[in-house]
């Protein structure tokens, strides 16, 4: 072969009409790679440089990534389950059995999307841990940690959420169970509930309610906050790296 | 390097010919502007790269799963048929089961709130940022008070027929009291470990393992009416 294949994406790199989209051409030099992150809308939330020590796997278990990976395959099987998905009774229940008789790989769809769900509720527990027990919390990255707690919360809630969407006996009740804990609220308790569901009772609005937060607000949120938490790794200073050893470290660490 | 001209700024300096720069290192500066001198890899493709493998892993993971083992889905939705037990989804079985022993005010709006406001104020701690030992100052005298903290504990758990919850609490109590009795100078590693952990480790610790076995009683153990069932006899 004249010419590898690397040669011809950096030809591609280096074309007009590619440098136009990501504004940044071929190359290999350390200048080069660090254009690409900064140059990218999305990229340059992360930092252009890392610590070589934070990548060894017992860091971090990769949790917080393993985290983000599963919500990226929420977001994508999440879609494609949009498109075959009714929220209003009883079609939701007959789109389940649409998924499982009509569709084609329509079980495998909401079969990733499920276990992704509950693997995500997992993952983002281990990540919570993970960065406790090294301490990670620490000042300057307090505020992370917070957002993190967002994150935590925002994870139930989706989950929760999209629960019911099935409209089968089961998130019925669950979600009816749940529903029930937001009426223990003193006072004001009961019109918790009634926002929440649409009603007194888990029912059509509430299904209806449950959707929109599900595939619209909550997700949305998710987006923000990951972004947020992404771009403060980066202005904490990269990902913490141990106790601090010497006194200039500790120094800055206060 | 010799034209001194390059050290001066001032009004008359020409920022042109002779660019100055000043950097302010501050007390709080990041810590990557003070261990510069440490082994980097560019984000872009070292750290992007070792994501993707990671991401992709997980991927052929969940994507097996969802080969082999199909979602529960059960008869449509019927207000006037109450299952028994109705459980809510796994993550919240561990709340639910807090619910059988507890008013629904304590267990379910009073607990949860309290759980995560403590989340939120661990780094806002000096303790817990300094995460020195629990036992390296007036130790004879923190045992004294862990140990009567955990009676308590026990008591009210024990009040409340909450014997499930007991468990996790006698046990870390035991290993609280082992790691008192260590040092620093210990034989063994492990009590040298336990030795060294803070306040805030034993806190959390405690509380995960309270959550798994709530959530895993509430799971597997928990039948019609909420009684108790074996897994393994259904
Ligand atoms: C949707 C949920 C979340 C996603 C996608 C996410 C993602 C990430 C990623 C990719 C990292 C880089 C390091 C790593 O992989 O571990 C990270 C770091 C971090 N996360 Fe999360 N996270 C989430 C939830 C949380 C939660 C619940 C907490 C804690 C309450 C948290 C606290 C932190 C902190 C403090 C760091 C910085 C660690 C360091 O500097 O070493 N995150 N997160």
């Amino acid at each position: 072969m004249a010419r590898s294949l690397t040669t011809y994406l950096d030809d591609l790199r280096d074309s007009r009409v590619w440098r136009s989209i990501f504004r940044s051409g071929p190359g290999q030099s350390n200048l080069h790679r660090a254009l690409v992150v900064q140059s990218n809308v999305f990229l340059h939330l992360f930092s252009v440089k890392a610590r070589k020590r934070v990548l060894d796997f017992s860091v971090t278990w990769y949790l917080g990534a393993l985290t983000f990976g599963a919500f990226l395959i929420l977001v994508i099987t999440g879609v494609l389950l949009m498109l075959y998905y009714h929220p209003s009774v009883p079609l939701a229940y007959s789109d389940m059995k649409d998924l499982e008789f009509v569709v084609s790989s329509g079980v495998f769809l909401r079969n990733l999307h499920r276990w992704s769900a509950h693997a995500m509720v997992l993952l983002v527990f281990a990540h919570l841990a993970k960065v406790f027990y090294r301490g990670a919390y620490r000042p300057p990255r307090e505020f992370n940690w917070v957002i993190g707690v967002v994150l935590l919360l925002l994870t139930l809630f989706l989950s929760y959420t999209g629960y019911l969407l099935p409209w089968d006996q089961l998130a019925f009740w669950a979600v009816t169970v749940g529903s029930n804990i937001a009426s223990a609220v003193p006072l004001l308790g009961h019109h918790i509930r009634f926002l929440m569901l649409g009603g007194n009772l888990v029912n059509a609005n509430a299904l209806l309610r449950f959707y929109v937060l599900h595939c619209m607000i909550l997700p949305l949120a998710a987006i923000l906050f990951i972004a947020i938490h992404f771009w403060r790794i980066r202005k904490d200073g990269g990902l913490y790296a141990g106790a601090p050893t010497t006194t200039a470290e500790k120094e800055a660490e206060r | 390097m010799s034209d001194d001209k390059d050290f001066v700024a001032g009004f008359d300096s020409n920022a042109r010919k002779a660019p100055v720069r000043v950097a302010f290192v501050t007390r709080r500066t990041s810590p990557q502007v003070k261990v510069a001198d440490e082994d980097q890899v560019m984000t872009h493709p070292g750290v992007f790269l070792r994501v993707a493998v990671a991401v992709e892993l997980l991927t052929i993971a969940l994507v097996t799963l969802a080969l082999a083992w199909d979602a529960p889905l059960e008869g449509l939705a019927d207000p006037m048929h109450t299952p028994n037990p109705a459980k809510a989804p796994w993550y919240f079985l561990g709340l639910q089961e807090l619910l059988h022993y507890f008013p629904p005010v304590l267990a379910g709006v009073l607990i949860p709130t309290l759980v995560v406001l403590a989340l939120i104020v661990i780094p806002y701690f000096n303790i817990n940022i300094q995460a020195e030992s629990l036992w390296a100052r007036d130790g004879a005298k923190r045992l004294r008070i862990v140990v009567v903290v955990a009676v308590a504990l026990s008591v009210f758990l024990a009040f409340f027929d909450v014997w499930v919850a007991l468990v996790p609490t006698v046990i870390i109590a035991v290993v609280m009291f082992l790691a008192a009795r260590s040092s620093s100078q210990s034989a063994s590693a492990m009590r040298r470990w336990l030795y060294s952990k803070p306040l805030s480790f034993w806190i959390m610790t405690w509380f995960l393992a309270e959550a798994a076995v709530l959530t895993a009683v509430g799971t597997f153990f928990r039948g019609p009416g909420w009684s108790w069932v074996w897994p393994w006899r259904s």
